[in-house]
């Protein structure tokens, strides 16, 4: 079972709680999918206020664990003001911490990242930052205190799966004992899937359900997929071959076709 | 029938007027006695648009919205000149899933828009037309309601006259006292003027978060809208959001820069979990609420449901559990 921060989830499917038609229908989603955490963005507007009290709740009342996220920050000290307002907000020491460089791209600016991963954990919160595959900033993420590495599929929002097949295995490989989730870029179940059966801990994803025509049916799909993929990898695949392998040995046939 | 209608936005007074066109004696309590910036739906969009709303609210939304432009023609101008959908994005492929969530639509080539929209010509190669779709001046509305009323001797006063009759509880998000299950959800708009550039119909230009739009409101005026942000704020707008209406505007047309900047609106819609309206009876109150981003396009079939309730006795499809 997916486990972080001590913590054992009821699924390896984290789930986004932004762009659903209604809040209904994202607590339907959620049900469908049987996702083992929710995630929830602080506007920083709001956080002061509370203004945004009312959503807050609907997400909290869902039964569900939550992991806040400090998304469209772009720099340090806005990560970590957000991230100490989710705290108090939701009651919680997890902290999705996502530190963005671009704008357009929405790449995490990975210095920023160690930076403010550094402030965060000293502050005794487990973050689980956003980060590219790169392994010497995620040896950085560790050496910072983080106990979860969360590399992204693809930009966030583009839906175009695990664009770098490699570097996301290479990465496991590095640390086969860090819980690692792959956030972002999620865009069908068979992504979600794929990195299930190379071995990730979880998924994260948003948009993929919340803007699909169907958020519920697709978010039960995603819920099958990622149990489907765990499932496989925990079954040991079987190694692919450049070679046909017949699966019945062909001598003492009486004739070769 | 004696009902005392509370609330004197855009709820409160097509169920006003709708009642006092049915015979019942009505009366509106509000604090104040003309409509304005101290009820959200003075900041609406004013856009009869059933059939693009579906791209992301429920069928019920379609249905009923439907009822929406015969009803307010009884009252105010509608202007029935449909409704362009465009994407900034050269990526085409977002207006295609728009296609495929809603209907009713002509897909249109440059050369039409360039008919439907001749300043916008040459600035898009495909879009969708909605033919059916219209628009309003929503202050002029609310201002045509208020003196239909006063025509018929209702006018709204800051108490209840009456405490016998019915009484129908319209306050928008200011109901959350009663309706635990009442949140806002913040919207943002903007009023520019801008002599240099006339739309015919509202502009709606697809954007990865919110439903972005023009709406023309004749000479030169344009209201340009709007946000949706999980919060019950109703006074700050942000930089942010600012920023992403008037960059929409000048990618419409480049010469939304020089735009001046009328007004700056902020509020919060009244909206149940699933964005849909309710009709509910709570003791001797009758409660009609949430009507979320769809004022203007739903209080006419709910005005109907609550007059049908009131009059015939006839139980409203949205009318939710019982709190009595």
């Amino acid at each position: 079972m997916a486990r972080f921060y001590g913590q054992d989830l009821g699924s390896a499917l984290m789930l986004g709680t932004a762009l659903y038609p209604s809040p209904a229908i994202m607590a339907d989603a959620f049900r469908a999918s049987g996702a083992g955490v929710a995630t929830v963005s602080l506007r920083r507007e709001n956080g002061a206020s509370r203004a945004g009290q009312d959503f807050w709740s609907l997400v909290s009342n869902m039964g569900v664990p939550v992991l806040p996220n400090t998304a469209g920050c772009h720099t340090v000290k806005e990560a970590v003001t957000t991230a100490q307002m989710a705290r108090e907000v939701f009651d919680t020491p997890w902290v999705k911490l996502e530190v963005i460089g671009h704008t357009d791209t929405l790449q995490p600016d990975v210095f920023g990242l160690v930076e403010a991963a550094k402030i965060l954990c000293a502050e005794g919160f487990k973050v689980f930052p956003y980060t590219t595959e790169d392994l010497i900033v995620a040896e950085r993420l560790l050496g910072a205190g983080c106990e979860v590495l969360m590399p992204w599929g693809a930009p966030i929002g583009s839906g175009l799966g695990l664009t770098n097949i490699q570097g996301l295995r290479t990465m496991r490989a590095q640390f086969p004992d860090v819980p690692m989730v792959i956030d972002a870029g999620i865009g069908l179940p068979s992504h979600a899937a794929q990195a299930m059966e190379m071995g990730f801990d979880a998924v994260l994803l948003n948009t993929a359900v919340a803007r699909a025509g169907d958020p519920v049916a697709m978010a039960r799909a995603f819920g099958k997929a990622v149990e489907a993929g765990r499932a496989a990898y925990l079954a040991d695949p079987m190694e692919p071959s450049d070679m046909a392998s017949p699966s019945t040995p062909l001598i003492g046939k009486a004739f070769l076709e | 029938m004696q009902v005392s209608v509370t609330g004197a936005g855009v709820v409160g007074l097509c169920v006003a007027a709708e009642l006092a066109g049915r015979g019942a004696q009505v009366e509106v309590v509000d604090r104040v006695a003309t409509p304005g910036p101290h009820a959200c739906s003075w900041w609406a969009g004013g856009m009869l648009a059933p059939w693009c709303e579906k791209e992301s609210a429920e069928e019920p939304v379609l249905r009923l919205g439907r009822e929406a432009m015969d009803w307010w023609q009884q009252y105010t101008p509608v202007i029935r000149a449909g409704t362009l959908v465009l994407t900034l994005d050269r990526d085409s492929r977002k207006l295609d899933q728009f296609a495929r969530r809603t209907s009713a639509y002509d897909i249109v080539d440059s050369e039409t828009i360039q008919t439907l929209e001749p300043d916008l010509a040459g600035r898009f190669d495909r879009g969708l037309y909605f033919a059916q779709e219209a628009h309003l001046s929503p202050r002029d509305a609310l201002n045509a309601l208020t003196s239909r009323l006063a025509d018929r001797g209702v006018t709204i006063c800051g108490k209840a006259s009456r405490t016998d009759g019915v009484s129908i509880d319209c306050r928008g998000l200011a109901a959350s006292d009663a309706l635990k299950d009442l949140r806002g959800v913040k919207g943002e708009m903007l009023l520019i003027r801008c002599a240099d550039v006339t739309l015919n119909r509202p502009v709606r230009l697809l954007h990865p978060r919110i439903p972005l739009y023009i709406v023309p409101r004749g000479n030169g005026v344009y209201m340009l809208g709007a946000t949706m942000i999980e919060s019950s704020d109703r006074d700050r707008i942000t930089a942010r959001s600012l920023l992403e209406m008037l960059s929409a505007a000048y990618a419409l047309h480049p010469a939304f820069a020089e735009a001046e900047i009328i007004e700056i609106g902020v509020d919060a819609r009244p909206a149940f979990p699933d964005n849909l309206p309710r009709i509910r009876r709570d003791g001797d109150v009758i409660r009609v609420n949430g009507l979320y981003r769809h004022g203007f396009l739903l209080s006419p079939a709910l005005a109907r449901m609550a007059a049908d309730l009131l009059l015939e006795g006839i139980k409203p499809e949205v009318m939710d559990e019982d709190y009595s």
